[in-house]
């Protein structure tokens, strides 16, 4: 299965394999970028992914619907992320979200009829100095009221953020410039080190096997 | 109000609209600790690093120099930057990735010359989007400067560093999570022992993990050296310190102040930082160091913002982040919103989290809704009692790692001191607050 994924984008997901001892570490940060060309990990992209960092599409599935960024079903345009944790909802976040919902017409967790946004309620995204505050694709809006929340919603709709809110999907937009600069050798030895550790530690799994672990 | 004189050393640079640049970076003195760090023996910078008693800003309060002296000794070595800021009202990292991103980098470099690793990851929380974009962007500028890659500055070190996001969990601030995502895996925290990557870390191999404000300490450090810096602050409690101040203050922000000399009070009401709760309203209570602290009432206002001052008190400095709660506030919501998150983000692994999160949530929330019963409050300790036995602080473990034994801090500490508000909420069917 290949082709789906364009081919900047694959060349783009083997140096980021490139990147790292253990091929499977790539995993999340290929996952970002087959996001980048629909929003979100359609089954055809997660094929793709797990054959460029090695693992099976239920492993890369298996991982990816542990992490809230990476979406395993489409979203609209525009993710809008209203945070409500305790030090946005001590400054208004619900009475905000609950405005949100209206002029959006979606509830949390459900997309416009248009596609164009996706409202979420979200845990602490880390710009509490600007409470209640808001992401659009993670992109950060603070001190949000009421009003300045219609501004930014009739600025996305009319197109006027194209260059502060990238489309759904892409994340980082700066990419590395170039390689590994450090020589081969270390890389090498980098790779043997991990896979004698991964070595090490399946056997000794195998005899502390009939041990209870966890809780 | 005894605001100390002390100097900014993380946010130095921050008011500069370029800060983030190498130009303005190399400008105001950028670099230099390294260049300095590289003409030491690496074992000097750790034991110059070790002479500070720089306690782990992340949340837990390692002291740093201990952390990389525990390393394992083998061919290959780790440093992977914890830059996946979560716990609710921490922001402080944050700003330090968007604004000083080269004086991470520095840090980060400076500590892989001293512990000898071959290779930096610095994970950044995902949604951090501009702070990837602006550590990127720094890493870049530093490789064609000559501070990463091959032969640093000339000195024949040489050491990558790459760039990571992470992809929304909270878990992963937990250092065995973040390995485990960094590995390609669900953010899984590790069961312990081994209690420290410093023997068994990333792929097995000895890693040690800081916090984005513990390495951009470094530079400084390096520069002024650790008596400079241990004159700061007081016992174990050197240098200054990032607070992130939320909720009801007149300015929230992240404030650098010196640590021990400055005291809560300082933080909420001086002029020149939080200056105060807005409407003359009165203090209800504060959260001193994140959603997993057990709270303080004003009688605890005056206490100093120090690691150990604040333990002996029965919570903790955690993260830097205080939540400020006047008298609007109502306690039953703030400890259900904050149990809603633990749920929420709550990996799964352990029965006692993963249940009693959802419980806890579950009880609180028809409390708030005025459908509680007087039993409830018996419940919700007795959950707690199983989440952590004996709902004291520090907790007892019951779980693989600390966060489930940190969801009881909330709701204990609103039940205790403020069990007459849950009461009313039950006998009148309804939130007196709204």
């Amino acid at each position: 299965m290949s082709g789906h994924l364009s081919s900047e984008v694959v060349a783009r997901a083997r140096e980021l394999v490139a990147l790292y001892p253990h091929p499977r570490s790539a995993l999340i940060p290929v996952c970002h970028l087959a996001q980048e060309q629909e929003g979100w990990l359609s089954p055809e992209a997660v094929e793709e992914v797990a054959e460029i960092v090695g693992l099976e599409p239920a492993e890369v599935v298996g991982t990816a619907s542990f992490y809230e960024m990476l979406r395993t079903e489409p979203v609209g345009t525009y993710v809008v992320s209203i945070c409500t944790n305790i030090a946005c909802m001590l400054r208004g976040a619900y009475e905000l979200l609950e405005h949100a919902e209206k002029v959006l017409g979606a509830r949390a967790g459900a997309t416009s009829a248009d596609g164009m946004f996706t409202l979420e309620d979200v845990e602490c995204i880390a710009d509490c100095g600007r409470a209640p505050c808001l992401s659009v694709n993670y992109r950060f809006f603070g001190d949000v009221t009421n009003e300045r929340f219609d501004a930014l919603v009739g600025d996305l709709r009319a197109g006027r953020l194209g260059d502060e809110v990238p489309a759904h999907g892409t994340l980082v937009r700066v990419r590395r410039d170039g390689g590994l600069r450090v020589d081969d050798d270390t890389i090498a030895a980098e790779r043997r080190a991990a896979s004698d550790a991964a070595a090490q530690r399946a056997a000794s799994r195998g005899s502390g096997a009939g041990q209870a672990a966890g809780t | 109000m005894a605001i100390t004189e002390a100097p900014r050393i993380v946010t130095s640079r921050i008011d500069y609209e370029d800060s983030h640049t190498l130009e303005r970076y190399l400008a105001t003195g950028g670099y230099d600790g390294l260049r300095k760090a590289l003409a030491m023996a690496p074992e000097a910078v750790a034991a110059e690093v070790d002479a500070v008693s720089l306690l782990g800003r992340g949340g837990a309060g390692f002291p740093a120099g201990r952390k990389w002296s525990m390393l394992r000794k083998a061919p290959t070595t780790y440093l992977v930057v914890n830059g996946d800021e979560s716990e609710p009202a921490t922001f402080k990292d944050h700003l330090l990735l968007e604004r000083d991103p080269h004086q991470l980098v520095e840090g980060a470099v400076i500590c892989a010359y001293a512990i000898g690793a071959s290779r930096v990851f610095v994970f950044v929380r995902g949604e951090f989007a501009l702070g990837l974009e602006r550590v990127q962007q720094a890493v870049n500028e530093a490789y064609s400067h000559g501070a990463l890659g091959r032969d640093i500055f000339g000195s024949g070190f040489s050491v990558d560093l790459v760039v990571h996001p992470g992809a929304g969990a909270y878990i992963c601030g937990e250092e065995t999570a973040l390995l485990e995502s960094l590995e390609g895996k669900r953010g899984f925290p590790r069961i312990k022992p081994p209690y420290f990557p410093a023997s068994i870390g990333l792929y097995g191999e000895p890693t040690v993990v800081n916090n984005v404000e513990t390495l951009s300490n470094l530079p400084w450090v390096l520069v002024n050296g650790s008596e400079q810096y241990n004159a700061l602050g007081e016992g174990r409690s050197t240098g200054t310190r990032l607070f992130a101040l939320s909720g009801h203050v007149r300015n929230p922000g992240v404030y650098e102040v010196e640590m021990v000399k400055t005291t809560f009070r300082d933080l909420v009401y001086a002029p020149v930082l939080g200056g105060g709760i807005p409407g003359g309203r009165d203090l209800k209570a504060f959260i001193p160091g994140g959603a997993s602290a057990p709270w303080f009432g004003p009688s605890q206002i005056d206490l100093p913002l120090g690691q150990d001052e604040v333990a002996a008190e029965g919570s903790m400095l955690g993260s830097g982040s205080v939540v400020v709660m006047d008298s609007s506030t109502c306690i039953v919501r703030a400890a259900w919103r904050i149990t809603r998150f633990f749920w929420r983000e709550s990996c799964g692994q352990c029965t006692p989290c993963r249940e009693g999160s959802g419980w806890l949530e579950k009880i609180l929330r028809r409390i708030e809704d005025g459908q509680g019963r007087e039993s409830d409050l018996d419940l919700l300790m007795d959950v707690c009692d199983n989440l952590s036995p004996g709902v004291s602080w520090p907790p007892q473990q019951t779980t693989i790692c600390v966060l489930g034994p940190s969801i009881p801090s909330s709701i204990a500490s609103g039940i205790r001191m403020f069990r007459d508000e849950f009461l009313v909420h039950v006998k009148d069917g309804v939130c007196p607050f709204d």
